[in-house]
């Protein structure tokens, strides 16, 4: 008798532990989707929200993408980690679901920049700090919930249901990009179809609330609350404090910078490198990297039910340095399989294919898309645009394009090396929540373990793409001005996140103690 | 292992002042470029990288070097 009660008391605990993981993780999935699909719009958007000939308006795009994605998210942890600490994860959480779903619709909702003006691109700025802030102060409360549910020694396993949200989130995003943008067609999908993406959300997100709206409080924040033992100013006592500012410190520098580092690289650089440097056409370039992501997801779960029998740190500081000591290689083998000097071409079957047509002030576009074949099966389309206007007036230089579509057997390989290296990324995220939730107090945990995770994923991981491209910027330059100065300056790149993972990997390795399974009632 | 942990708090003072060096002189650049994109980027870098690199690499030095870390780094 007492055995089945137990084992009945057992189920109950485990459905609502799976509610509870369920209401986090569809939650942090869809604030994922929601911050993803203005990175990946961003050149649609960009056309019309912030005219690149308005220096105005190019300077408020640029802030756009900057602010949402990183500055403001420190912010949002601190605002919403201090208001968690106070008032409860639950509530917090809610508040910051409503802010990101609601600003994404508003998004979709904001007249372009031909219709009010300026108001467009202040409009979409603001709506993406809200974005930032929101963003910031979801995961902390999604990943203390569900820690402060789960049993003793299943943590690393539980939260990294929440891990996989992310990778999830970006891979939603570029699925009901692709499929709205087949539906409506690109031209109808460049005009007006680019919204149906943000409005969607909108319906994601009730339901969300809804699931929410029914769990309860976190069982050890109920308990210091009903004791009394709440902080009355977590942030004061996260970085006022010697020992809590300690661990603050210890967690960015030897766990989330490099952790950020590696998860920028894989799942955001490698799709800005197979695009820019590879040249790799765009749907195929998306469905790579989608590909890549769904096979490697369960792996989240994987080791972060591994990190509770041999401890969050083993795992993390491998993933970190597999990333350090292959990513050259990686990234070399990516372009080599798109080198097309490497290639034969086959000329006899090379295509060309020219249209004229009229633009609305009168000036004529010449569009003349030529097709390059190669005996591996790669094909290439180069598409030159040149407009002219008047007789008198100058042509304006030519606009070309690239795209390479790759054969079967490169494509899996391409697909392959970015599985590896989002492998690497479940590694280093998938025990991060248990990680970070076990450093902290109840008290002060949503204020202290969201900082560091913010600042390690927003700042140092957020600047990832845009150091790295600026570093081969570099690199390429000084090849430009004494050809051989930099040796594949394609590669120069990857400098940021081994110098910061090395860093990381090096503090991690002295100063963080292993841990499989740390009690966080206190 | 434990003067380890504590005497490399020097190699962490420096790195973050060397990384602070590196980045203020690089923004600098980048804030006097014609181009807005380097402009933005330069400031973000000097605004928001620079001061948590070097305020945060400093004081886990000093912390190091006093031994915080040297016994239980969980504590």
């Amino acid at each position: 008798m007492i055995g089945n009660r137990a084992k009945a008391r057992q189920a109950i605990d485990k459905r609502t532990l799976f509610s509870v993981i369920s209401a986090s993780s569809v939650g942090t999935l869809i604030e994922w989707y929601d911050f993803y699909i203005f990175g990946s719009l961003a050149a649609i958007l960009s056309s019309q929200f912030f005219p690149k000939d308005n220096p105005t308006a190019a300077l408020l795009s640029t802030l756009a993408t900057f602010a949402a994605g990183f500055i403001v998210r420190p912010f949002g942890a601190l605002v919403f980690g201090r208001l968690g600490d106070l008032v409860g994860r639950k509530y917090t959480f809610l508040v910051t679901l409503v802010l990101m779903g609601g600003s994404t619709f508003a998004i979709g909702l904001v007249p372009g920049y031909a219709t009010i003006g300026f108001w467009a691109p202040l409009l979409v700025l603001l709506l993406r700090l809200v974005q930032g802030l929101a963003l910031g102060g979801e995961y902390g409360g999604a990943a203390t919930y569900v820690a402060e549910y789960a049993p003793e020694g299943r943590r690393g396993y539980y939260t990294s249901f929440i891990q996989t949200t992310a990778t999830l989130g970006l891979f939603v995003s570029l699925g009901v990009i692709l499929l709205t943008r087949e539906a409506l067609g690109v031209d109808t999908f460049a005009d007006w179809g680019w919204r149906v993406p943000f409005l969607l959300s909108i319906l994601l997100v009730a339901v969300s609330i809804l699931i929410r709206m029914r769990m309860a409080e976190s069982p050890l924040f109920a308990k210091l609350k009903t004791e009394g033992k709440v902080s009355k100013n977590p942030l004061a006592e996260s970085f006022g404090k010697k020992q809590n500012l300690k661990m603050v410190l210890l967690a960015l520098f030897g766990a989330t910078a490099g952790q950020g580092v590696i998860w920028y690289t894989g799942q955001f650089y490698a799709l800005s490198f197979i695009q820019k440097a590879c040249n790799v056409e765009f749907v195929q370039s998306n469905i790579i990297v989608a590909i890549a992501l769904l096979v490697a997801t369960p792996f989240f779960i994987v080791f972060g039910g591994w990190s509770d029998r041999i401890g969050r740190k083993p795992i993390m500081l491998l993933g970190m340095a597999l990333g350090i000591l292959t990513y050259r290689p990686i990234y070399d083998m990516m372009y080599s399989l798109t080198d097309l000097t490497q290639k034969q071409e086959i000329t006899d079957a090379r295509t060309i294919d020219r249209k004229l047509s009229s633009q609305p002030n009168g000036d004529r576009l010449t569009t003349t898309t030529t097709t390059h074949f190669y005996a591996d099966g790669t094909t290439l389309k180069e598409t030159e645009r040149v407009i002219r206007g008047e007789a008198t007036a100058k042509p304006a230089p030519a606009e070309v394009t690239k795209a390479v579509t790759l054969p079967t057997n490169n494509l899996l390989l391409m697909i392959l090396l970015v599985f590896v290296q989002v492998l690497y990324v479940t590694m280093v995220y998938g025990p991060i929540a248990a990680f970070l939730v076990e450093l902290f107090p109840t008290r002060i945990r949503y204020t202290s373990m969201s900082l560091p995770y913010h600042i390690g994923n927003g700042v140092f991981g957020g600047l990832t793409p845009f150091i790295a491209t600026a570093l081969v910027a570099t690199a390429t330059k000084a090849n430009e001005a004494a050809p051989g100065t930099v040796d594949k300056p394609y590669l120069e790149g990857l400098w940021y996140p081994i110098l910061v993972g090395g860093v990381c990997l090096v503090i991690g390795l002295l100063y963080v103690t292993n841990s499989t399974s740390e009690r966080v009632e206190e | 292992m434990a003067s380890l942990k504590k005497y490399l708090g020097v190699i962490w003072i420096l790195l973050g002042l060397y990384v602070g060096y590196d980045r203020i002189t690089d923004s600098l650049a980048k804030i006097g470029s014609n181009s807005l994109e380097d402009r933005v980027f330069g400031w973000v870098v000097l605004l928001v990288l620079v001061p948590i690199v070097v305020g945060g690499l400093i004081l886990f030095g000093k912390y190091a070097l006093e031994g915080e870390y040297s016994e239980r780094a969980k504590e």
